[in-house]
């Protein structure tokens, strides 16, 4: 029997991701991909493998079920920290590890941030258009159920590493730039807008996230009725009702509403991330500072396999190890699926 | 007092805006048609991808091979080459002839759209058939045309509630315009029908049928014709294209 990842269980929201497949605006499909890209390229490392063809299992809020069939396989754990446990036993997060040929990995709810990486070595899929992602909203894969046999490769080695992960599961603030209407806005709408502690609706998908907040809305100031105009990931239009919605990379490419700004690249995974109810304020920054953070970006991405080091056993690392279970006891108990 | 088209914006980082004016009319269409095909044939050092609205052009592109100011500049230059508000088309452009049934269980608010255009549900179809409609942009959803113009009468608006699902091929009507939906899609246009058309087939070496630009005429058949014709589309028998002089 070949190599496989068997999907025993599966929470609602699993799907194959790798970068996206961009280059299609103009046909109506937006680049979709991974909600968090550095999670892939965390995986990867973790993997000891290339980042530059990584495809990971996306997991919305909550993991599912897993056993490794025909052979030992190599996992890697990044993104939003789940409960997580190989045959009983608890696994730190991020990290790299080898599943047994046989053993059962089980994955919770997300003790922060919204969306979990579940990497292997080898995992294979079928391309369309360039790309092996799942693009729920356009009808391309879809989301991954129990009874689903994923292909991949033996382990090609025993994992065992770990790295620090880039704070980016807690909101916070993100950093904008104008977009083609934000000059439709007047400037008090924009500075009430930049001083609005926004809380992360719910209801977000992989195509936007609403922006919750008890004031006023923030429609234009002069209505000018919008004919549709394109969309690009990281837009913020402001919707019927005068809330702010963050448009993620499996939005629409086309919509009618205003776009009050649009969410520099470095920062859009960080409003993917954030956990329902987070705390999320808008700031506007400069072209050169939102290049600048797009290079750090791109430069950090480049270096995690220098930060890749061996989980080694000593106090500071047991110590560390006790915080995250007790962390995960308490939140387990609510959003473990399995429960 | 000079127009203020074309208009550069930038969207963030990585893309900029080209808008031809802030309504659509046809020739507003054709020009952001004509300079998309322009951009593209120059082939700009950066630029990753270009996208139409029904009255801009947008440009995706990597800021770390060119910076914004040298772009806008490069984008300043084509648009000075000539007026594009002229009416000339791109070439290479198609007429397809689609067969559509319209009305009852496949198009349930036909009467309802063609009331709101002061006319019978026989009368609307007739002028809908009649009319060459132009795909005038793709977008919102893979391979979703936009077409236009419909005569004046079709000013409609869009519902305020939400059609759940229009299935694949449904067409949907408003503000002198029909969108054909390659994928079961919720809608606030009023559902007057259905094609038997794929615009998307993501496993296909063509999988997307229509550019921008290309012209569809919708025939009218019964519902038997219509699931035959549909019936075919799935053995590769596909809508009849003929290319545009």
């Amino acid at each position: 029997m070949s190599a496989a990842l068997q999907i025993i269980a599966a929470g609602p929201g699993l799907s194959l991701q790798d970068y996206g497949r961009p280059g299609f605006l103009g046909r109506g499909l937006s680049r979709g991909g991974a909600m968090d890209p550095l999670a892939l390229a965390e995986g990867a490392a973790l993997m000891l493998m290339p980042a530059g063809d990584a495809l990971a299992i996306e997991m919305a809020g909550a993991g599912g079920r897993f056993r490794a069939e025909g052979a030992a396989l190599l996992i890697a754990l990044t993104g939003a920290p789940m409960v997580a446990e190989l045959d009983g036993v608890r696994l730190p997060w991020p990290g790299s590890f080898l599943m047994p040929k046989g053993a059962e990995l089980r994955i919770g709810g997300a003790l922060a941030g919204s969306y979990g990486y579940l990497s292997v070595a080898g995992l294979q899929a079928p391309r369309v258009l360039g790309a092996r992602s799942a693009h729920l909203a356009g009808g391309i894969g879809g989301r991954l159920a129990a009874g689903a046999s994923l292909p991949c490769v033996p382990a090609p080695n025993p994992g065992g590493l770990k790295l620090v992960p880039e704070d980016r599961f807690g909101g916070g603030t993100i950093r904008i730039l104008p977009s083609a209407q934000t000059d439709q806005f007047s400037a008090a709408t924009l500075a009430r807008f930049e001083a609005t502690e926004f809380r992360k609706d719910a209801r977000a998908s992989r195509m936007g996230a609403r922006m919750a907040q008890d004031g006023g809305g923030f429609s234009q100031d002069a209505h000018l009725g919008i004919l549709s105009e394109i969309i690009v990931p990281g837009d913020i239009q402001v919707i019927g009702d005068g809330a702010p919605f963050v448009l993620l990379p499996e939005c629409q490419t086309m919509g009618g509403y205003p776009r009050i700004a649009t969410v520099i690249s470095a920062d859009l995974a960080r409003v993917a991330q954030a956990a329902p109810g987070a705390p999320i304020r808008f700031r506007f920054v400069t072209l050169d500072e939102a290049l600048a953070a797009r290079t750090a970006a791109a430069k950090h991405r480049k270096t995690l396999p220098d930060g890749v080091v061996s989980r080694v056993r000593n106090p500071a690392d047991i110590a560390d190890l006790l915080a995250y279970q007790l962390v995960g006891g308490v939140i387990s108990a609510t959003h473990d699926p399995e429960d | 007092m000079p127009s203020p088209f074309p208009s550069l914006h930038r969207m963030g980082e990585a893309a900029l805006l080209v808008a031809f004016a802030d309504h659509l009319s046809m020739p507003v269409n054709a020009a952001v048609l004509a300079f998309r095909a322009a951009v593209d044939a120059a082939d700009l050092p950066g630029v990753e991808e270009t996208a139409t609205s029904l009255k801009s052009v947008l440009l995706r592109f990597n800021p770390d091979l060119v910076d914004h100011v040298t772009l806008e500049g490069q984008i300043q230059a084509l648009l000075a080459e000539r007026d594009w508000i002229s009416g000339e088309m791109p070439h290479n452009r198609r007429l397809w002839r689609i067969p559509a049934v319209f009305g009852g269980d496949h198009g349930p608010q036909l009467e309802e759209a063609a009331a709101l255009a002061g006319m019978g549900a026989d009368a609307a179809i007739a002028a809908i058939c009649a009319t060459r409609l132009r795909v005038m942009t793709i977008g919102f959803a893979p391979g979703l045309p936009y077409l236009g113009q419909l005569p004046e009468g079709f000013d409609i608006p869009r519902k305020t509630e939400l059609n759940p699902a229009v299935p694949k091929g449904g067409l949907g009507l408003a503000i002198r315009q029909m969108v054909m939906f390659p994928v079961e899609t919720q809608t606030g246009w009023r559902w007057i029908g259905q094609a038997a058309f794929d615009g998307f087939r993501q496993d296909a070496t063509v999988p997307f049928a229509l550019n921008a630009g290309d012209e569809i005429l919708y025939r009218a058949v019964s519902v038997m014709e219509f699931e035959d014709s549909v019936a075919g589309l799935a053995t590769g028998q596909d809508a009849m294209a003929e290319v545009l002089p």
